[in-house]
């Protein structure tokens, strides 16, 4: 579990356009001009020698962060710089407040944008681009912004969990996508709407990346075989699914949920209960960037840095039950036990992402639930 | 003497700059603020033209008005006759059983929905069976019940107490039926309050948001629930804030014309003890127990059944309770410390609803003519909004509005209790002018002729009358604080100011039993400290009931 995961293909469904070589040269002159604006016009955040110790650095995330206080205390005794959290919402809520105040931001710091959502925040130019020293030690896919206006800090897949006593030798666990759609797993799987649930649209995500335009019949397969949707994960894996005493024994959940029932069992057990069908997991990226207008962009700056160290990515996945993406990190024995990392992870484009969403959950919505 | 005129004509002014600085503050700007700034763009003709003009947003708008209709129906209907027996009745434990109906208040959304399915299933109501009520609009009409039936019973019980008893009996004495005396002597002197609970229940189930997704399931939406969509997940602010207007204006409409009917109903009573000697029992009184037994009793029986669950393994224990002291590692703090942040909000913010409440309701019911009529108006009608508001469109308000020195208040520790205040006003207003408009003007001249200060008649005369609904619209301000979830999550906060509901969700969005039992310990925790705060708060409204 120490491995690295292995690289993601982004996936290659999105079509290509032919690209005329007038055209390519126009795009060549207008990123080098874009790139010579950017680097003239100052916003490139700078953390070197400036004195940062005494200054407090505003770190904003959605309600789901968590690390401990020692992290943050180690943090403050190396810098100098304490750390103020200010924590609402969801992700998507925690983007939307930050686009409507960009420019006037409530912090100097963002955590919590992922992959989904990135390109949102990169079009409302809430963060100042800044390459931290730390992401030597990150494998290149994770980083999906070429101009480090935000930077990976921990990932994580949502992928199908199966309850593993519903089976055995004679119907074993669906392997893959495909068998999801095979009548003998008729009436097993509960999915969460996309519209109102982030592992609902990573999971259609990831059915659009695996069947490209295909998806739609899919899905049509997916409500002839029965399944069942709820508008969120908790009615989804508490109410439909086989953990909270429903009937169906597949739901849309991550790949570290088994983990979390074996450290959170009651009573005790050494083994989930719960399975994860590895070929179906969507990675979710979540990073962190200096939003534009920071009142202390150096301390911002720092704040990231630290989010790379080993101190940091060590205690995110007992926290948050994600996955740290520095390759020196080491995970918690729960998680070497317990957790599966997708080799071959679904994923699409964040500008794709945002393009197409609203196309993509209104016509869900037509083919699943009308 | 032209400088005491002077005085008092500022003394009548200070509640009504007051009152109206503080909603204009922390209301009105910031809806104001996020509708102008979501209509900007395209201008508000294009973006309301498109709303009304889709086919489904035309279908969310009515399934929103209709459900809400419904909702408020069914409440009244199960309610009243609970309110008046508790009114007219007298038994041992009345005043628990009255603080034990205001424990749904606070419970999240989440938690009832479970509690629901749970019920379903045991009644084999879940699918799969004849009837299935599982993500029907039964399903949401049931919770609204449950959540509202405290509504009714407590705002119309607590004016019902206030009427003079002894007409009902004059009536009964001159030969009118049990039937009769309701219909032609206590309804229409008890209309006023039961327009004013109406209108809470239909606000609070027009402006539903959980309940709606979750028991409704995924194909149902309200506006309340697409103002979310649109805001939040499509980050679309000009859909957002074109729902955001119809749902004002609904809402506006919607109490305007409640409000009138609670003024034009209200009829001056002498100030006078009530019955004599209330009855111990009456007909009605075990079923109307019953009712409440079933109704509110059967989902929180589910909750505390569950709470007290041992896991898998089956059997019970008090292992979920104990280990609300330990923090889990998700959280930034320990269960039982997010109840006592909990408290430490309430508290402010049940009072500060009823500072600002109570000092409206005096400029509505003394709004004479003129200017001040128009005030009067205006207050009776502005004061009752927030409870017909998005949370996410007051959550988004905050944060662009409020954001500049000397009120730059987006971070600071006030901001969950003002935003809980906003909320809790309404019930303090609604309760409290009902009641106060049977105060005859005749009473209060009366003691000063007799010599009393203003502020001696409002502490004799006003006071004693409204004395219960003080401690009813406190109670309910405080319920909402300690229940609230959907504006407290968007106002961005210091992870040590985290509360019970906050914690409970973030229990609650972990896979594993032992959190799935504490967030249920936690739930019925919660359920718990608001029955004693009310039943606290009830005494007091008791005694302070005096006797002329």
């Amino acid at each position: 579990m120490d491995r690295p995961p292995a690289p993601i293909p982004i996936h290659p469904g999105a079509p290509r356009r032919m690209i005329r070589p007038w055209l390519r040269a126009v795009a060549v002159v207008a990123v080098v001009l874009a790139l010579i604006a950017a680097a003239c016009s100052g916003d490139r955040v700078d953390s070197s020698a400036e004195d940062l110790s005494g200054t407090t650095v505003t770190l904003l995330t959605h309600d789901s962060f968590y690390v401990s206080p020692e992290t943050f205390e180690a943090f403050t005794l190396q810098t100098g710089i304490e750390v103020e959290q200010l924590a609402s919402g969801d992700a998507g809520a925690l983007v939307a407040q930050a686009c409507l105040t960009a420019g006037e931001p409530l912090g100097d710091v963002l955590f919590g944008i992922d992959n989904t959502f990135l390109q949102r925040g990169l079009d409302c130019a809430m963060f100042d681009p800044y390459e931290s020293p730390g992401l030597a030690g990150v494998p290149d896919h994770f980083e999906l912004d070429p101009e480090h206006r935000v930077t990976p800090v921990d990932f994580g897949d949502v992928c199908l969990n199966y309850w593993v006593e519903a089976f055995g030798d004679s119907l074993p666990p669906p392997s893959s996508l495909d068998d999801l759609t095979d009548p003998a797993y008729a009436g097993m799987l509960v999915v969460q709407s996309p519209e109102t649930s982030s592992p609902g649209l990573a999971f259609l995500l990831a059915t659009i990346a695996r069947y490209g335009d295909g998806w739609e019949r899919y899905w049509a397969a997916l409500r002839d075989n029965g399944v069942a949707v709820t508008a969120g994960w908790e009615d989804a894996y508490y109410g439909e699914f086989a953990a909270g005493g429903g009937d169906r024994p597949i739901v849309v959940s991550y790949a570290s949920s088994p983990p979390a029932e074996v450290i959170y069992s009651d009573p005790p057990v050494d083994e989930p209960p719960t399975g994860v069908v590895t070929a179906s997991c969507y990675r979710q990226i979540e990073f962190a960037g200096v939003l534009a207008g920071a009142g202390n962009p150096g301390g911002a700056a720092a704040l990231i840095d630290f989010m790379l160290t080993e101190t940091f990515q060590n205690d995110v996945p007992l926290n948050m039950f994600v996955f740290p993406v520095i390759e020196s990190a080491t995970l918690p024995p729960e998680f070497v036990a317990h957790a599966q990392i997708a080799e071959d992870p679904f994923m699409l484009e964040p500008a794709e992402v945002e393009t197409q969403r609203n196309a993509w959950t209104d016509r869900w919505v037509e083919i699943v639930l009308r | 003497m032209p400088a005491d005129r002077l005085l008092r004509g500022l003394a009548g002014a200070l509640p009504v700059v007051a009152v109206g600085g503080f909603m204009a503050l922390f209301f009105a700007w910031p809806i104001g603020g996020v509708i102008a700034r979501g209509l900007g763009g395209t201008g508000p003709a294009a973006v309301l033209g498109d709303v009304l003009g889709s086919g489904s947003q035309r279908s969310v708008i009515w399934f929103t008005l209709w459900q809400a209709a419904v909702s408020t129906a069914l409440t009244v209907a199960v309610a009243l006759p609970a309110a008046g027996a508790m009114a007219r009745l007298r038994f041992r434990g009345q005043r628990l059983v009255r603080a034990l109906a205001t424990v749904p208040f606070v419970l999240p959304t989440v938690v009832v929905a479970a509690a629901f399915e749970g019920l379903f299933d045991r009644f084999g109501l879940a699918g799969g069976g004849a009837v299935s009520l599982r993500h029907t609009v039964w399903a949401i009409l049931m919770a609204h019940v449950f959540f509202n039936y405290a509504v009714v019973l407590r705002t119309v019980g607590a004016h019902w107490a206030a009427l003079d008893a002894r007409v009902e009996d004059q009536a009964r004495v001159l030969g009118a039926s049990r039937l009769e005396v309701f219909r032609r002597v206590v309804l229409p002197r008890l209309s006023p309050s039961i327009a004013a609970a109406s209108a809470i229940v239909f606000l609070f189930s027009f402006t539903s948001f959980g309940v709606v997704l979750v028991l409704g399931g995924p194909t149902r939406a309200t506006i309340e629930t697409e103002i979310y969509r649109y805001a939040v997940v499509r980050l679309d602010l000009a859909t957002a804030a074109g729902l955001a207007v119809v749902q004002l204006v609904a809402v506006v409409a919607l109490v305007a014309v409640s409000n009138a009917l609670e003024r034009r109903r209200a009829v001056a009573e002498p100030v006078s003890s009530p019955a004599a000697a209330p009855r111990r029992r009456g007909p009605g009184l075990v079923a109307n127990l019953g009712l409440m037994a079933v109704i509110l009793g059967l989902p929180v029986a589910v909750l505390v059944e569950r709470s007290l669950a041992a896991g898998r393994g089956g059997g019970y224990t008090l292992r979920n309770y104990t280990a609300m002291a330990d923090r889990v590692n998700l959280l930034p703090d320990t269960a039982l410390a997010a109840l006592g942040n909990s408290l430490m909000f309430a508290a402010p913010a049940a009072a500060l609803a009823l500072a600002v409440g109570g000092a409206a309701t005096l400029v509505v019911v003394r709004a004479g003519r003129g200017a001040s009529r128009r005030i009067g108006r205006v207050f009776d009608i502005g004061l009752t909004l927030p409870l017909g508001t998005s949370a996410v469109t007051v959550g988004l308000g905050f944060l662009l509005v409020l954001n500049r020195p000397p009120i730059d208040i987006r971070t600071s520790l006030l901001v969950v209790p003002i935003a809980h205040a906003v909320v809790g006003i309404p019930f303090v207003v609604r309760t409290l002018v009902p009641m106060l408009r049977t105060v005859n003007p005749r009473t209060r001249e009366a003691a000063s002729v007799l010599g009393a200060s203003p502020r001696r008649v409002r502490r004799e005369v006003d006071l004693r009358v409204a004395a219960r609904g003080v401690a009813v619209g406190a109670g309910f301000a405080f319920a909402v604080s300690l229940g609230e979830f959907g504006a407290t999550s968007f106002i961005p906060r210091r992870p040590e100011t985290l509360t019970a509901p906050l914690a409970l969700f973030r229990l609650l969005g972990t896979p594993g039993e032992a959190l799935r039992g504490q967030a249920m310990a936690l739930a019925v925790a919660l359920m718990a400290l608001t029955a004693v705060a009310v039943f606290v708060m009830d005494l007091w409204g008791d005694t302070r009931r005096g006797v002329f």
